[in-house]
């Protein structure tokens, strides 16, 4: 599996792409193979100020339940609307059209503190492994 | 010409799409009464406009309907069902038989005390045994299920926290709970805070001691847990929680794997629920209603639901004077009958008996993981209790065929697939309970079948890929019906 490059990633597999204060959030192709076909994606609402590290979504998928959780603080600017018809653009295309929503970031440099895509590469290899 | 076998194996159509007009199933006598107009009968509101659109068959199209849809049925009375943490277990008629005894059968909720001394004292043995099982000092027999024995206990221990002028507002939660310990947490208003495993699947002590706070309610726990596996440190998380007022709620899920040999009463926990549709041989799985029991110790037996079934001497009688009580959580007294087939069992087993059953679930657990780990992965290398976890990451890594392709597979040779991709915390997994009832030979067939299968994935991956090929219907796309449901039958 690749990941972008420039984007920023969770141990909890989420992966943030910041511009100009503002960052698009979700999941990683590892965190949607794993997942398997997504059924259901439930969006955070526009205006909701979230923490780094807090519960922003549950995803399903015919496996299971699963949360997703904020690579940083701020506030939800927008959301991908598509995911409600099209929950499988996550499978499709997670690193792209399967983004979540979108974050004005409280600060930019909370992102320091999570994995660049080498880093995340290697976790995520190193994940699969353990089995 | 098919043979009857083949046509069972063919998908039956609905009951609408059977229908034919002006064919019925039914003949009415003649009418012995004046013949008044419906609107003369009913009022205008109550009255529907066009008439129904129920299905024209006859009667030999119903009976034969229903009969080949039993056909193409799988359930324990049919083949091996080792769906883990449901204890498919064997349910003997002779609970049915006690059950459909006119005198249980036909009493009437609001029959007078005098009139149904048997059924209480029915009632009240029931709760001595499982106060017994459980290690616990009173049971109410009124929640209907596992889950709502769950909400059931979250609702006494917050009751038992406001009692002591407390707010505590999170419920700490293993990694490996089965899901409906968070959902019913969250139904009762609680946050619920997630406990990792440690590398020997049981609660992780140090997280534990560091999630624990005077905020916390208590910990929800599964002993043994979804992994089969007894926690080990069981004194000490009891400890951690206790020391900063916090409770123990045990989910009675797999205590199949317990009785007669640990009691949870006595290892720390202070409210029990039972599943008698698990442990107590009661039919569940479509064939249910369950019951979920739920026991508290001492300083948590105030709040049970109420009534209770007490004992004046011989005489039994309901007792509603229970001020702390949480109150009333089913209407009259549980799923009275699946308690009378509980009851019945326990009777038929004796103590020695339960005892019996769950060495031997144990041992027909561990006689298939170690079968099993000959051919899958064994993330936890370590004695199971009644049930096993092996994964099919090396078929997925190796040949690209997963558990749920696998899964389906094992549909083809007859078997009901076990629970797959559960406890979360192990990729590809599957989770075996045999439980006691089954023979070693029903052991033997389906771990040769599971080697089969195993290796078919490296031979002829694609074959197993597009399980299941022999069933009425063939793979159903989930994702499609989980997206897009399609519930209910439509007139063209």
């Amino acid at each position: 599996m690749t990941y972008p490059a420039g984007y920023r990633y969770t141990k909890t597999h989420e992966w943030i792409a910041a511009e100009g204060g503002k960052g698009k959030v979700g999941l990683t192709d590892y965190a949607q193979d794993h997942l398997g076909d997504i059924t259901f994606v439930e969006l955070p609402e526009v205006g909701r100020q979230l923490k780094r590290g807090e519960v922003f979504s549950v995803v399903e998928s015919v496996k299971a339940a699963s949360d997703c959780y904020s690579p940083a603080g701020g506030r939800v600017v927008a959301v991908n609307q598509k995911l409600e018809g099209e929950p499988d653009l996550i499978n499709r295309d997670p690193h792209g059209e399967g983004w979540i929503f979108e974050l004005e970031l409280a600060d930019p440099a909370e992102l320091d503190a999570l994995m660049d895509v080498e880093t995340y590469s290697r976790f995520a290899a190193e994940e699969g492994e353990k089995g | 010409m098919t043979s009857q076998l083949e046509a069972g194996r063919r998908p039956e159509p609905l009951i609408f799409e059977m229908s034919s007009p002006g064919r019925i199933a039914y003949s009415l006598p003649a009418l012995d009464v004046p013949d008044r107009p419906v609107e003369e009968c009913l009022p205008a509101g109550a009255l529907r406009r066009t008439a129904p659109e129920l299905p024209e068959v006859s009667e030999v199209d119903v009976v034969r309907h229903f009969t080949r849809l039993s056909q193409i049925q799988h359930g324990v009375d049919i083949g091996f069902y080792p769906l883990g943490s449901c204890t498919m277990k064997y349910n003997p008629k002779v609970n049915e038989d006690m059950a459909s005894l006119p005198g249980l059968a036909g009493v009437h909720p609001y029959f007078p005390e005098e009139l149904v001394q048997g059924a209480l004292e029915l009632l009240y043995r029931m709760e001595r045994y499982l106060c017994e099982i459980g290690g616990v000092s009173r049971v109410s027999l009124q929640p209907a299920a596992g889950a709502h024995g769950e909400l059931t206990g979250l609702l006494m221990f917050r009751a038992y926290h406001a009692d002591r002028g407390e707010n505590r507002t999170r419920i700490l939660i293993p990694d490996s709970a089965h899901g409906t310990n968070p959902a019913s947490a969250i139904v009762c208003g609680y946050q619920t805070v997630e406990v990792p495993s440690d590398h020997r699947g049981g609660v992780d002590i140090e997280a534990l001691k560091r999630l624990m706070g005077p905020d916390v309610a208590g910990l929800m726990l599964t002993n043994p847990n979804t992994l089969g596996l007894f926690d080990e440190n069981m004194a000490t998380v009891a400890e951690i929680v206790h020391s900063q007022g916090g409770l123990l709620y045990y989910d009675g899920a797999n205590a199949n794997a317990i009785m007669g040999i640990a009691r949870p009463g006595d290892t720390g926990f202070d409210v029990v629920h039972f599943n008698l549709h698990k442990t107590f041989a009661t039919p569940h799985g479509g064939g249910g209603p369950g019951s979920g029991p739920v026991g508290a110790v001492a300083k948590l037996e105030p709040y049970l639901p109420a009534p209770l079934v007490d004992a004046d001497g011989d005489r039994y009688r309901l007792a509603y004077d229970r001020p702390r009580s949480i109150g009333r959580v089913k209407s009259f007294y549980g799923n009275f009958l699946v308690v009378v087939k509980a009851y019945a069992y326990i009777r038929s087993m004796g103590a020695e008996g339960l005892l019996r059953v769950s060495e031997d679930a144990v041992l027909n657990a561990n006689y298939l993981m170690r079968k099993l780990a000959e051919h899958f992965h064994l993330p936890y290398d370590r004695h199971c209790k009644h049930e096993c976890v092996v994964s099919g990451v090396w078929q997925k890594d190796r040949h690209g065929v997963r558990t749920l392709d696998m899964a389906k597979r094992l549909l083809d040779y007859g078997f009901h697939a076990p629970t797959i991709y559960f406890p979360l915390i192990v990729p590809e997994c599957l989770m075996v309970e045999p439980t006691e009832t089954e023979s070693r030979q029903t052991l033997d067939a389906f771990a040769g079948t599971m080697a089969h299968i195993a290796g078919e994935a490296e031979s002829d991956p694609d074959l197993v890929k597009g399980a299941p090929h022999t069933t009425p219907v063939k793979r159903l796309d989930e994702a499609l019906a989980a997206r897009k449901p399609n519930l209910r039958w439509r007139p063209e």
